[in-house]
């Protein structure tokens, strides 16, 4: 028996939520008094993988070839289902990314597992059974999930699971990919990412604006303000549809989900809907020159008052507390 | 091109959400029912690919009771060409992929679309179950859909940027914001839809793995803390101080 964990990376990097996937698993595996394997496919190296080691994966699986060094959700599937029957695992482990998704239904579907996706803390373990708690009705409840297939799919939201070093070091092997020509039907043909800005998904800091901001033209200050913080951009659903911001930035029911430390939103009324994308944040940081703008109510932090004035101070304050 | 439209019956997004029997059922009472709004998406992009069912037909699907007809209308009315109800509550994922994919089988449609993830469970998984349960190509979060001939081109959202994918049909594609605008219905197709066939159909056996046994409120956050306008430096220290967020 083992737990199984699937490592994504990005250019050949891992990221936090590989090291948040190592974690969970290794503390699953710590209950079911076992080891935590993992398993990445793509380019990478070695040296960048052994670092998992630290978080107690015990053995890393790379597998890569040209075919495979670019995500196609059915051959992904079909290795990890491989590495998961050789191993013998129980569970398997992956980030609710947004390949995650491709990848963890189908994996689930191979292996006939029970599968809770977006899973906020570890499992409650009664012999074979599992019990879970995701979210559910976009962040209004917390659904307790049972599982108690032979084997489970766990996916967790990224920022949604603390990252422990617990030392320890791991063994890069190679791992003999079972693919078939079928299994490659989908393509890349290419792939555009914005490298300058942060992933607004992953981002433990988000700065998030609305219609109070009345135009494209005033988004300098949100920008700076994000840079400043370290932060992701994001925006309400009225203004991405206005145009004044990319669809991808459009955080909410029906955009981007995200569950940063810290979720400031400037000029944002907070419709239900928008606060469905946002309400699993840390801390929520509300500025609005209406008090009675809905989003007081869930917020830890607010300040009522004009954005045009308070952002802008805001980033004389932020830089003076940077320089201290 | 025949495509499957794959719809579910979710409660409004304004719908306060509660539970009943010691917190393990949902509370239907006095919620209202609509399409699942990426599911939405993909009924209007369907539309769209079909110029409207005349070069081409929409099927839309739902597994659920009788109570999830008015939700079918709907699509019906909004364009649809026919429906299909899988007569069954649909208990998890695993058990609405494989009903889907029982009748897909059956059917052999060009393309299966489905929305990116239901606004219920939010569990993002029926759409690639159905693809491997039939051993077709899918894209799961598609921002762009486009079909010449039997290629299709998916931009699909990755972290930071996108993915440009292209695949034979047929193929199962979950769609987000970006694929198409929802369409309102019409009068016309209001008055159409009450006559357009919606076939009921039994549920093959599968068993569900998964199960949901009880629910709870997220904790509530405590009041808001307001920090005077001319007072940021609090705010700041707040935040690093009490929340230890930067």
């Amino acid at each position: 028996m083992s737990v199984l964990v699937y490592i994504e990376n990005t250019d050949g990097q891992l990221k936090k939520s590989a090291f948040e996937v190592a974690t969970y698993g290794k503390d699953i595996a710590t209950q079911l008094n076992t080891e935590a394997i993992a398993l990445s496919i793509g380019d990478i190296s070695t040296d960048e993988l052994s670092k998992l080691g630290a978080y107690g994966i015990s053995k890393v699986y790379h597998v890569t070839n040209d075919d495979l060094k670019t995500f196609v959700n059915q051959a992904y599937a079909s290795i990890v289902a491989a590495a998961a029957k050789q191993e013998n695992a129980s569970v398997v482990v992956l980030s609710n990314t947004f390949s995650g998704k491709g990848l963890a239904p189908r994996l689930a579907t191979k292996l006939e597992a029970g599968i809770v996706s977006g899973a906020i803390s570890l499992p409650t373990i009664n012999g074979n059974t599992f019990e879970v708690q995701k979210t559910a009705f976009s962040n209004k409840a917390i659904a307790t999930v049972v599982v108690d297939s032979a084997v489970k799919v766990i996916t967790i939201n990224p920022n949604s699971y603390t990252v422990k070093e617990v030392g320890g070091s791991a063994a890069v092997e190679n791992f003999t990919a079972p693919v078939q020509s079928s299994d490659f039907s989908t393509v890349v043909k290419d792939i555009v990412r914005a490298t300058d800005k942060i992933s607004l998904p992953e981002a433990e800091i988000v700065v998030s604006a609305g219609r109070g901001m009345k135009g494209p033209e005033n988004w300098a200050m949100i920008e700076e303000l994000a840079e400043v913080l370290g932060a992701a951009t994001a925006c309400s659903k009225p203004v991405s549809d206005a145009g004044w911001r990319p669809h991808s930035e459009h955080v909410g029911q029906t955009g981007i989900v995200v569950s940063p430390n810290l979720y400031i939103a400037i000029g944002i009324s907070g419709a239900i809907q928008h606060l469905a994308g946002v309400s699993s944040s840390k801390t929520i940081v509300v500025i609005n020159k209406d008090p009675e703008a809905p989003f007081f109510k869930v917020a830890d932090y607010g300040i009522v008052g004009d954005a045009f004035t308070i952002v802008p101070k805001l980033i004389e304050a932020l830089k003076a507390h940077k320089g201290n | 091109m025949k495509i499957l439209v794959c719809i579910s019956n979710v409660p409004d997004t304004t719908s306060k959400i509660t539970f009943t029997n010691n917190n393990s059922e949902f509370n239907t009472a006095g919620v209202q029912y609509i399409i699942n709004p990426y599911d939405e998406i993909a009924l209007a992009r369907a539309i769209e690919l079909t110029d409207a069912g005349t070069s081409g037909t929409v099927t839309v699907i739902t597994v659920g009771d009788a109570s999830t007809e008015a939700t079918i209308r709907k699509a019906l009315a909004i364009g649809a060409n026919d429906a299909v109800r899988v007569d069954a509550l649909p208990s998890d994922a695993w058990f609405v992929a494989n009903q889907i994919a029982a009748y897909a089988k059956k059917n052999n449609f060009d393309l299966i679309l489905t929305g990116r993830e239901s606004i219920d469970y939010n569990g993002a998984q029926v759409g690639a179950m159905v693809a491997e349960l039939l051993g077709l190509p899918s894209v799961s979060i598609a921002k762009g859909l486009a079909i010449e001939g039997n290629q299709a081109r998916i931009e699909r959202e990755i972290e930071g940027g996108k993915e440009v994918v292209s695949a034979t049909l047929p193929l199962v594609v979950g769609t987000a914001e970006g694929v198409a605008e929802p369409k309102i219905p019409n009068m016309r197709g209001i008055m159409a839809a009450r006559t357009k066939p919606l076939s009921v159909v039994q549920p093959i056996a599968v068993q569900p793995l998964t199960k949901i046994n009880n629910y709870s409120t997220p904790p509530a956050r405590g009041k808001v803390k307001l920090v005077d306008e001319n007072s940021i430096n609090e705010l700041v220290n707040l935040l690093h101080s009490e929340a230890k967020v930067i």
